[in-house]
C-alpha cells in the first residue's frame, strides 16, 4: 500500500479577496487591449473564414521558396504566400481569395498547380470559397454566443442569478482575451481554433462552477460569516483541487502542442492559454465578482445568528 | 452508501469488459475482420477524411441556371407555336424569373392560354389589360422541380463516381440546394472533380453556314443562332461556330456510350435508343451534306458534314481526343446529363502521407498526454491515484468501444479531444479525493469520509461535466467536419468518464476496503 509523494498538507490561508482589485484591474487592461487589437489589428483568419486556398505541398529536395515565388507571382493570383512548414522540404502556399465567385477559387487552384508541375507532391488541398467562408463565420458567432448564454442558463437554473452573471462575466472575460492573444501573435483563426474557444468557455465554467459549489455551501453551513471571508475560505479549501486539475489538464494540451503536429498548434495554443487564463479567472474574477453582485442569502442573519448561538448552547 | 449491491457489480464489470472487448476491435486488422462470421459485431472507429486521405467536396447546384434554361426552351416552343396559331406579339424573352411578350391584340389572350396550357400545363400565365403576358412556373412547382433536379444531380453524380471505380464514396444532400461528396483515400481527386463538375449536355445542332462566326463576335448574331467556341486543336479548324439554337437530338436519349479506335484514333461511339434513333436519322436524312455541330456544355467537340443519312441509331464522335479523355467523354455520356451546373463551394483533400502523419502526431500527442497524467495522479494520490488510472483506462476503452459503436467518425481534432477529455476525465477523480482528505481532515472515520466524499463531490461533477457538454452539443449543432468529429469525442468523454470516475473507482475502493480493512486512508 503506497502513499501519495506529494501532499498539500495544510489548508493555505491566502487572501485571495485582498488581490481582486489587482485583478479586476489586470482583467480590464486585458479585455480592453483584446478589443483593442481585435478591432485595429484584427485577426489572422484562415481560409475557414475568408475564403480562399491553401496547399501543403512537399517538393523533392529542399523547397527553393524565392524560386517558387517568383514562378507563382507570374500567375497574376495576387500575393501568393509561402511559408515553411515543418520539415525543409515541406511549404504552405496561401492564395488570397479570388475576385469574383466561388468557380474562381478552384480556377487559381488549377493554375498553380499547372506551373508547379507534378514533381510536387501535394498533400493537402483547401478551397473555401466566399459563400461557404460567410456561413462559417455566422455559424461561429451564433455557436460562441449561445455557448455562453446557456452556460449561463445552466448556472442560474442550478443556483441563483447572481451566480449565472458572475459566471457569464468571467467567461466572456476568457474567451475575449483569448480572441486578443490570436489577435496579439496573429496566429490563424480557424475553425478548429473557435472549436478551442468553444472548449475554453466549457472548462472555464466547469472551474467556476466548482468554487460557485463551494462558495453556496459555505455559505449555507455560515450564515452569518463575512462574505469576503467566506469567499476567501471557500477559494482556499478548494485550492489544491484547482491546481491539480489545471495541472492535468495542462499535461494533456502541453503534449498536444509539442507532438500534435502543426495542424493542432493553432488549437493547442488556444487550450494551454484558456486553461491558465480560466483558472485565473475563476480565482480572481468570477468569485471576487459575488461580493458585488451578493446572492441572497437562505435566512435573515439575525435569525441565523440566533440559530448559531443555539446550535452551541446545546 | 459504501456498498454495492451484486447486480451493480455485475453491471459495472460487464460495461468495462464490452468497453475492452470493443475497443480492442479495433486493434484488428480490417481485411481478417471481415472474413469473420456475420453473428460478430464487428465495427470499428472510422477514420476521417483528415486521416486516412480523401476528398471532401461541397457543391452547390446552381438552379438559376436550370431555371433560366427551362424558361428559354418555353420562349422556343412559345414563338413556333404562336407563329403558327398567326398571333401577332413583341418583346418575347426571359425576364428574370418569367417569361414576358407583349401581345399585339390584348383580345387574343385566351388563346395564347390553350396554346400555353398545352406547351406546359404548370406553368401560371397574367396578362395585363394592355396585352402584357408573363409566364412562370408556380412556387409549388418551382419547389418541386428544384427537390426533383436536386434528387437527379445526386444520383447522376453517384452514377459518375460509381463508374470511377472510386469505392466508399458518400454523397449526400445537404441544406436545400448543396451537395456533399466525400472520396476517400483516391489517387486522383482532381480526374474525379472534373468528372463531377462536367454539365455534360450533349446535343446535336446544326451549323448555320450562311452566318459568319467574325459577324457574331460583332454581336450580329441572326435570331435563333447561337455561338459557341470549338474545343478542336486541330490546325485549319475553325476556333468558333454559329449554330442553329435548335436542337436535333439530344444527349439524353443516348443508351450507350463506349470509347473506342477510328483509324488508331480514340473516338467515342454512341447508340441512341428508339427515339433518338428515329430523330437522327430524320435530321440526318433532311440535312445531307451540311455540317452538323456536336455540342458539349456549350462548346463544340467536332462539327462533321452528314455525307449520308445515319439509320442505324449510333454512330461515332471524333474529336481531338486523347485515351484519358474519350474514356472520361464516355463515362459522361453514359451517366447522363446533370439538370443544372455544379458549383464547388468548398474542397478539402489530403493526400494519404499527411493523413498517416497526423495518425502518428495524434497518437503520440494522446500517448504521452495520458502517460502524464496517469504519473502525476500516482505521485499527487497514490494507491487512490492508481484506482483513478485505472478508471481513466476504462474510460478511454469504454469511449473508443461508444465511438465505434456509434459509427462516429475519427478526425484529427477528434483525436484532440481524446486527448483532452483524459486530461479533464480525472478532474472527477480530483474532486472526490479532495473532498475525502477534507472529511478526514476534519475528523470523521474512514468510511464516513470516503462516504460522504463521493456523496458530496457528485453535485459538483455533475455541474461541471454538464457545462462542458451545452458546449460540445453548440459545436456538434453548428459545426462541420472536422468540429463535429472533436465535439462527438468530447462530449462522449465527459460522458463515459462520469461513470468511470465515480462508479469504476468507487467499486475499486469498496473492494479494497473489504479486503484489507485499512487502519488509515493512504491519500
Amino acid at each position: 500500500m503506497f502513499r501519495p509523494l506529494i501532499v498539500i498538507k495544510r489548508i493555505p490561508n491566502i487572501d485571495f479577496m485582498a488581490l481582486h482589485w489587482f485583478g479586476f484591474a489586470l482583467s480590464g487592461m486585458l479585455g480592453v487591449a483584446s478589443i483593442v487589437l481585435f478591432l485595429v489589428q484584427g485577426l489572422n483568419y484562415g481560409i475557414d473564414f475568408s475564403g480562399g486556398t491553401i496547399i501543403e505541398a512537399r517538393t523533392q529536395g529542399p523547397a527553393d521558396m524565392a524560386q517558387m515565388r517568383a514562378t507563382l507571382d507570374g500567375l497574376g493570383l495576387g500575393e501568393v504566400q509561402l511559408q515553411g512548414f515543418g520539415a525543409p522540404n515541406e511549404v504552405l502556399l496561401r492564395l488570397q481569395r479570388q475576385p469574383g465567385d466561388d468557380k474562381a477559387q478552384e480556377a487559381a487552384v488549377a493554375k498553380v498547380k499547372a506551373k508547379l508541375g507534378t514533381s510536387v507532391e501535394y498533400r493537402r488541398t483547401e478551397v473555401v470559397g466566399p459563400t461557404v467562408g460567410a456561413e462559417l463565420i455566422r455559424a461561429g458567432v451564433i455557436a460562441t454566443v449561445l455557448a455562453l448564454l446557456a452556460i449561463a442558463a445552466y448556472v442560474w437554473f442550478r443556483f441563483e442569478w447572481q451566480f449565472g452573471v458572475g459566471a457569464m462575466l468571467s467567461t466572456l472575460h476568457d474567451t475575449v482575451t483569448t480572441v486578443g492573444l490570436f489577435s496579439l501573435l496573429q496566429i490563424e483563426f480557424n475553425l478548429t481554433t473557435l472549436a478551442a474557444i468553444l472548449t475554453i468557455a466549457g472548462y472555464s465554467i466547469n472551474d467556476t462552477v466548482v468554487i460557485y459549489d463551494r462558495v453556496r455551501e459555505t455559505m449555507r453551513k455560515h450564515r452569518t460569516m463575512d462574505f469576503r471571508t467566506l469567499i476567501n475560505k471557500a477559494l482556499n479549501e478548494t485550492l489544491s483541487r484547482t491546481i491539480l486539475t489545471v495541472s492535468t489538464v495542462a499535461l494533456a494540451v502541453l503534449s498536444l502542442l509539442i507532438f500534435g503536429g502543426e495542424v493542432l498548434r493553432g488549437f493547442s495554443i488556444a487550450m494551454l492559454w484558456g486553461v491558465v487564463i480560466g483558472t485565473y479567472s475563476s480565482l480572481f474574477i468570477a468569485a471576487p465578482l459575488l461580493y458585488y453582485i451578493r446572492p441572497k442569502r437562505s435566512a435573515p442573519a439575525r435569525e441565523a445568528a440566533a440559530e448559531a448561538e443555539a446550535k452551541e448552547a446545546t | 452508501m459504501l456498498y454495492f449491491q451484486t447486480w451493480k457489480v455485475v453491471l459495472i464489470l460487464a460495461v468495462c469488459a464490452l468497453g475492452l472487448l470493443f475497443s480492442a476491435m479495433n486493434l484488428v486488422p480490417a481485411d481478417s475482420i471481415a472474413r469473420w462470421p456475420s453473428f460478430v459485431p464487428k465495427k470499428q472507429v472510422s477514420l476521417g477524411l483528415d486521416l486516412r486521405g480523401g476528398s471532401y467536396l461541397l457543391y452547390e447546384v446552381d438552379m438559376q441556371a436550370a431555371e433560366k434554361d427551362e424558361l428559354e426552351n418555353v420562349v422556343d416552343g412559345l414563338r413556333t407555336a404562336l407563329v403558327a396559331a398567326k398571333i401577332g406579339y413583341t418583346g418575347l424573352a426571359v425576364d428574370g424569373d418569367h417569361v414576358a411578350l407583349v401581345l399585339r391584340d390584348p383580345g387574343g389572350a385566351n388563346d395564347v392560354r390553350d396554346i400555353v396550357q398545352k406547351l406546359d400545363p404548370n406553368l401560371a400565365m397574367t396578362v395585363s389589360a394592355a396585352g402584357a403576358v408573363s409566364l412562370a412556373p408556380s412556387d409549388a412547382e418551382r419547389t418541386q422541380r428544384r427537390s426533383a433536379a436536386i434528387e437527379q444531380s445526386i444520383e447522376i453524380v453517384r452514377r459518375r463516381i460509381d463508374e470511377t471505380g472510386t469505392k466508399e464514396a458518400t454523397i449526400q444532400r445537404v441544406g436545400q440546394d448543396r451537395i456533399l461528396v466525400e472520396l476517400p483515400g483516391i489517387d486522383d481527386p482532381e480526374r474525379v472533380k472534373a468528372l463531377i463538375g462536367k454539365t455534360a449536355k450533349m446535343t446535336f445542332q446544326l451549323v448555320d453556314v450562311n452566318a459568319s462566326v467574325e459577324d457574331a463576335r460583332r454581336g450580329k448574331l441572326p435570331p435563333g443562332d447561337e455561338l459557341f467556341q470549338s474545343t478542336e486543336n486541330r490546325t485549319g479548324m475553325p476556333d468558333s461556330y454559329v449554330v442553329r439554337r435548335r436542337v436535333m437530338v439530344s444527349g439524353d436519349t443516348l443508351t450507350d456510350a463506349q470509347p473506342s479506335f477510328n483509324n488508331n484514333v480514340p473516338v467515342v461511339s454512341f447508340k441512341f435508343d428508339s427515339i433518338g434513333g428515329r430523330r437522327f436519322a430524320d435530321a440526318t436524312r433532311e440535312n445531307v451534306g451540311k455540317p452538323f455541330a456536336i455540342v458539349l456544355d456549350n462548346k463544340v467537340i467536332s462539327a462533321p458534314v452528314i455525307k449520308e443519312p445515319i439509320l442505324g441509331g449510333s454512330g461515332i464522335i471524333e474529336g481531338s481526343f486523347s485515351v484519358q479523355t474519350a474514356s472520361d467523354l464516355a463515362l459522361l455520356l453514359r451517366a447522363g446529363a446533370l439538370p443544372a451546373p455544379l458549383t464547388i463551394l468548398e474542397e478539402r483533400t489530403v493526400g494519404p502521407d499527411l493523413g498517416a502523419d497526423s495518425i502518428h502526431a495524434g497518437a503520440l500527442a494522446s500517448i504521452v498526454g495520458i502517460v502524464l497524467v496517469v504519473v502525476f495522479m500516482v505521485l499527487f494520490y497514490g494507491l487512490f491515484g492508481l484506482f483513478a488510472d485505472v478508471a481513466l483506462f476504462f474510460n478511454l476503452c469504454i469511449m473508443l468501444a461508444s465511438l465505434s459503436l456509434l459509427g462516429a467518425t475519427l478526425t484529427l481534432p477528434g483525436i484532440a479531444g481524446i486527448a483532452l477529455t483524459m486530461g479533464m476525465a480525472v478532474d472527477a477523480n480530483v474532486l472526490i479525493y479532495e473532498r475525502i482528505r477534507e472529511e478526514l481532515r476534519g475528523g470523521r472515520s474512514i468510511i464516513s469520509s470516503l462516504q460522504a466524499g463521493f456523496e458530496r463531490a457528485f453535485g459538483t461533477i455533475l455541474d461541471s461535466h454538464v457545462t462542458t457538454l451545452v458546449a460540445g452539443a453548440l459545436m456538434f449543432w453548428l459545426g462541420e467536419g472536422p468540429i463535429k468529429g472533436f465535439a462527438v469525442t468530447l462530449s462522449i468523454g465527459v460522458l463515459t468518464s462520469l461513470f468511470s470516475a465515480i462508479l469504476v473507482t468507487r467499486l475499486q475502493i469498496v473492494t479494497w476496503l473489504r479486503r484489507t480493512k485499512p487502519k488509515f486512508v493512504p491519500i
